[in-house]
């Protein structure tokens, strides 16, 4: 059941994506319990997401920049 | 001696997301956005024996594309003729010069603020991830923002999944100092 902080951290990570398993919350739920350390990084984390929804950020695809990258070496 | 150097080979990597959020940001409209930030690597490239090397190149770039933006109206100007806008309104001596602002202003949304603060949010989150290592930030960006399946960016980049929770769990710390002192 005993976990390191880092390894709550990771599962904090994976909670923001929906992706840790139901024991892995149950060890990170226990975790945040007695670590204010562990609480505080998981608070930030929340807030991270939040502010990435907010942001609603827009990326090019691997493809479009790997088209960009060859029509700028033709132009070099 | 310049303060800072231009690197072409480097610009689509390191600039190409954050001129897009730019860019769309103005245009609303992610092909146009596209070819803005393409275009300004292309006058960037063009206008390079121009540059000093007095400002940092990410400035340097984004100076361009705002000018391509402007020119981008511009050019739908020139196209579409006189812009004309049909307003109903039924004018009275007490409201007589503030017509138009009524029309076009909701003194109840916050809309306009939240967007700008949110384009500035975006910048910075963009500014952040920048800073990352190059895989890193390819994890963090696949499964943030283009919402990927972790298992289809294991594929693709042929990691395994611990590997990829480990890299995204560092982009995340990461940006969390990156962006602690604004935004948290």
């Amino acid at each position: 059941m005993k976990i390191s902080i880092e390894k709550a951290k990771q599962i904090c990570t994976k909670s923001q994506y929906g992706e840790a398993t139901w024991w892995e919350l149950l060890q990170l739920n226990v975790y945040l319990l007695f670590s204010k350390e562990c609480s505080d990084f998981s608070a930030k984390n929340k807030k991270l997401t939040s502010l990435c929804e907010r942001a609603g950020l827009d990326t090019l695809s691997e493809d479009d920049k790997d088209d960009m990258k060859k029509k700028l070496k033709e132009l070099s | 001696m310049a303060a800072y150097k231009l690197n072409p080979d480097s610009w689509v990597d390191l600039y190409a997301d954050y001129l897009f959020n730019y860019a769309i940001a103005r245009v609303s409209d992610a092909e146009i956005a596209k070819d803005l930030v393409q275009e300004t690597f292309f006058a960037g490239l063009n206008s390079a024996k121009n540059y000093k090397g007095d400002a940092a190149e990410r400035t340097w770039l984004i100076a361009i594309l705002k000018r391509k933006v402007i020119d981008h109206y511009r050019k739908i100007n020139s196209n579409k003729g006189k812009a004309e806008v049909r307003i109903n309104y039924n004018a009275s001596s007490e409201s007589e010069g503030d017509w138009l602002e009524e029309q076009v202003a909701d003194p109840f949304s916050k809309d306009g603020d939240n967007t700008i603060e949110n384009e500035e949010l975006g910048l910075a989150i963009e500014e952040c991830i920048s800073k990352l290592p190059k895989k890193q930030s390819l994890v963090f960006k696949m499964k943030t923002i283009q919402g990927m399946s972790t298992e289809d960016i294991c594929n693709e980049l042929g990691i395994n999944p611990s590997n990829l929770w480990v890299m995204i769990h560092r982009a995340r710390t990461s940006l969390m100092g990156c962006m602690n002192q604004t935004w948290f």
